[in-house]
């Protein structure tokens, strides 16, 4: 019989590690995803999601099923991105003080639209695009359309890790998709049917 | 129902999780306006675009990695508490240091010695009466004699003279 995660966090509890290496085994690639689309670097996010399934390592024997596993699991993972995003900007900011902004930097704002977007279709592919699209959204959307697009979580679970209400998570999410419309326009004018194995929700 | 009203259940109703009265709701309204109709498709066209985004793949090395880190972490269990801890370590090292720093004090001289016996005598050698509880009474219950009719008291060695030689 296969055992919930909520069953294999309490075994974890309960001293066997084999049931953490289940849990990391299901959850590794969501997380790592998750926090990559969050912070867009591959060794951040990697780093990063070590650290969650560090922390619930050691918060084993303070578990309580009060809630989803999955629920604490990205709520941690939020919280440690949302760090590393808020430090990552002040470093950037630090850094630029005195130095010229780099081409890299400028890259990687948003085209305005109409203007530069086909210039920039034709420089970077869509995917890259959409990715600085998502990025752009402000932080509580942008946990909010992650987890709701990709990690396809309910309502309730969302609205918990955003300690908001559901209504406020239908509004949230409703200005962050229409942000993201109205930015991907051209992508959502002449869309390009999804490959195989790629994202997760249709 | 406004496109405000609409626009909090849109979502809902287009990822199929608006219950039976939202769904008719919005159904009902889109039917008429153009606008939510049209920002509706667009919505079913974005989650496709954002689908094209591909997913990365965590490198080989994650899992060992953070089973390293696991491994390092301190575990509690009943051995543990074996291991000396740091802290208790330290203080009972202090402990024995000091113990034994103690240990070789040099004693106390003779004469040091006998006037401390002297000084102990002197606070202890009424103790015996003092703390007598019998002739604290007693002397209470002779105090409360007059002088007239009480008897001379007398040594009891100078009386038995007088009755022997009387």
């Amino acid at each position: 019989m296969t055992r919930t995660d909520v069953q294999l966090m309490l075994d974890v509890k309960a001293g066997d590690d084999a049931s953490f290496d289940l849990l990391l085994q299901k959850y590794r690639s969501p997380l790592v995803n998750f926090l990559f689309r969050m912070v867009r670097d591959a060794a951040t996010a990697e780093d990063l999601a070590q650290e969650v399934f560090l922390r619930v390592y050691r918060a084993r024997k303070q578990y309580s099923p009060s809630a989803k596993f999955t629920t604490w699991l990205f709520r941690i993972a939020t919280n440690l991105a949302l760090n590393s995003v808020r430090d990552n900007r002040h470093r950037r900011m630090d850094v630029s003080l005195d130095a010229p902004v780099e081409e890299d930097e400028a890259r990687r704002e948003l085209p305005a639209r109409e203007m530069r977007i086909d210039e920039h279709m034709v420089e970077r592919d869509r995917a890259q695009f959409i990715r600085r699209a998502v990025a752009a959204l402000p932080e509580k959307q942008r946990v909010a359309v992650l987890l709701h697009k990709y990690e396809e979580m309910d309502y309730g679970e969302i609205a918990k890790i955003l300690e908001c209400s559901e209504s406020a998570l239908k509004s949230l999410l409703f200005r962050a998709y229409e942000t993201l419309r109205v930015q991907l326009a051209p992508l959502v004018a002449q869309p390009v049917a999804p490959r195989a194995g790629e994202g997760r929700r249709s | 129902m406004k496109c405000e009203d609409v626009s909090n259940e849109l979502i809902a109703y287009l990822d199929r999780r608006a219950n039976s009265a939202e769904r008719r709701d919005v159904e009902e309204h889109i039917a008429v306006c153009a606008g939510c109709r049209t920002r509706a498709e667009e919505f079913r066209k974005l989650w496709n675009v954002l689908d094209e985004v591909p997913a990365i793949e965590p490198s080989f090395a994650f899992d060992a990695r953070l089973r390293q880190r696991v491994a390092a972490e301190p575990r509690r269990n009943w051995l543990t508490w074996l291991v000396p801890q740091p802290r208790l370590a330290f203080s009972m090292a202090m402990l024995i240091a000091l113990s034994v720093w103690m240990a070789k004090l040099p004693p106390a001289t003779p004469v040091d010695a006998e006037v401390g016996a002297k000084q102990q005598f002197e606070m202890i050698k009424d103790l015996g009466v003092l703390e007598n509880y019998d002739v604290l009474t007693k002397l209470d219950a002779l105090s409360e004699l007059t002088p007239t009719l009480a008897p001379p008291v007398r040594p009891k060695d100078s009386q038995s003279q007088e009755d022997d030689g009387g």
